[in-house]
């Protein structure tokens, strides 16, 4: 093992430091762009209302069929109660990625989630 | 079989040959082609070994080819390290049969890159960036080569550079690694020749 660290110089191991410290940085840069940033709650396809997803709250949506409950918490969101029938958007669950949307369709009430960047959408596109 | 085939025979046809103008091409081949054939011929060696080790992800590879591009430019310069380097690229994708396939241009692409930074590191003082630094930011080169042009042609989204802290991780381990090997070989030649 000593052997070979004869062979390093005083700026390999500066170069080396360097380029792992950009390699642990790229990890967060590279990964972080399907993080979501941002609920967006539509009724009737217009925008109702957007909240960071920062911090917890309830925001009680009015659609066609009646109240749909949105719960937001820190990087996550959900349809907690809507009146629709078959409750899918409900059971979709918490969502977090950049991307992920549920869609309330009885109560015509959509929860989407943004990131920082538009990312690009093949159901609207 | 008619008559008129029957009398064209052999002795017919060369009775009277043209006679074709004398070209002759004469390559001569230098000690320094020689040499530079050598080594590349070893790097298409390292190349294949590299293309049969089994890795989880595609388009992470040791790069072990890249060790006699180092040794290359360390004993004899950046031109034939640029041919080794170069000719290994065309050389081992003709044998593994990737040739003009889009993993020739991609390692095509790392090459260039990896010998345009080579150009500028290997002016560096010996005294303090060693073998293992060129290695280093050739492995780096390499992967941003690649996977620029991989933007641009194969998939043009920003999706691929997620890939790019594995591809950055791999290349800092194997950099390292090549530029140890390297060095410890270049050493040993050169104490082989002292002696």
């Amino acid at each position: 093992m000593t052997r070979w660290l004869i062979f390093f110089r005083p700026g390999d191991i500066v170069l080396i430091l360097l380029a792992a410290f950009c390699v642990v940085a790229s990890f967060p840069l590279f990964w972080s762009s399907g993080v979501g940033e941002r609920a967006v709650i539509r009724v009737d396809g217009e925008i109702f209302r957007e909240v960071a997803l920062d911090r917890a709250a309830t925001i009680v949506v009015r659609g066609a069929l009646g109240e749909t409950r949105i719960e937001i918490e820190k990087g996550r969101a959900r349809v907690a109660a809507d009146p629709g029938l078959r409750q899918y958007c409900v059971r979709q669950g918490w969502l977090s990625r950049a991307g992920a949307i549920a869609i309330c369709a009885p109560n015509r009430v959509s929860l989407s989630i943004v990131g920082r960047h538009e990312i690009y959408d093949s159901l609207n596109y | 079989m008619s008559d008129d085939t029957k009398f064209m025979t052999r002795s017919t046809i060369d009775a009277d040959p043209p006679v074709p103008p004398q070209v002759t091409a004469e390559l001569v081949v230098t000690p320094h082609d020689r040499q530079i054939a050598r080594l590349a011929a070893a790097a298409v060696g390292l190349a294949i070994i590299d293309a049969v080790i089994p890795l989880p992800l595609p388009g992470v590879k040791p790069g072990l080819a890249n060790i006699i591009t180092l040794l290359a430019l360390a004993r004899y310069g950046w031109r034939v390290a640029a041919w080794v380097s170069l000719l290994r690229v065309v050389a081992s994708a003709l044998v593994l049969g990737q040739f003009l396939a889009p993993g020739f241009f991609l390692s095509l692409a790392g090459a260039i890159a990896s010998l345009a930074v080579l150009g500028i590191v290997y002016r560096l003082p010996r005294r303090w960036f060693g073998l293992v630094s060129w290695s280093l930011c050739a492995s780096f080169a390499h992967i941003t080569g690649q996977i620029l042009l991989a933007r641009l042609w194969l998939v043009p989204h920003d999706g691929i550079f997620r890939l790019l802290p594995v591809f950055a991780l791999a290349a800092l381990l194997f950099g390292i690694l090549n530029g140890l090997v390297a060095a410890n070989i270049h050493a040993g030649i050169d104490s082989e020749r002292a002696r």
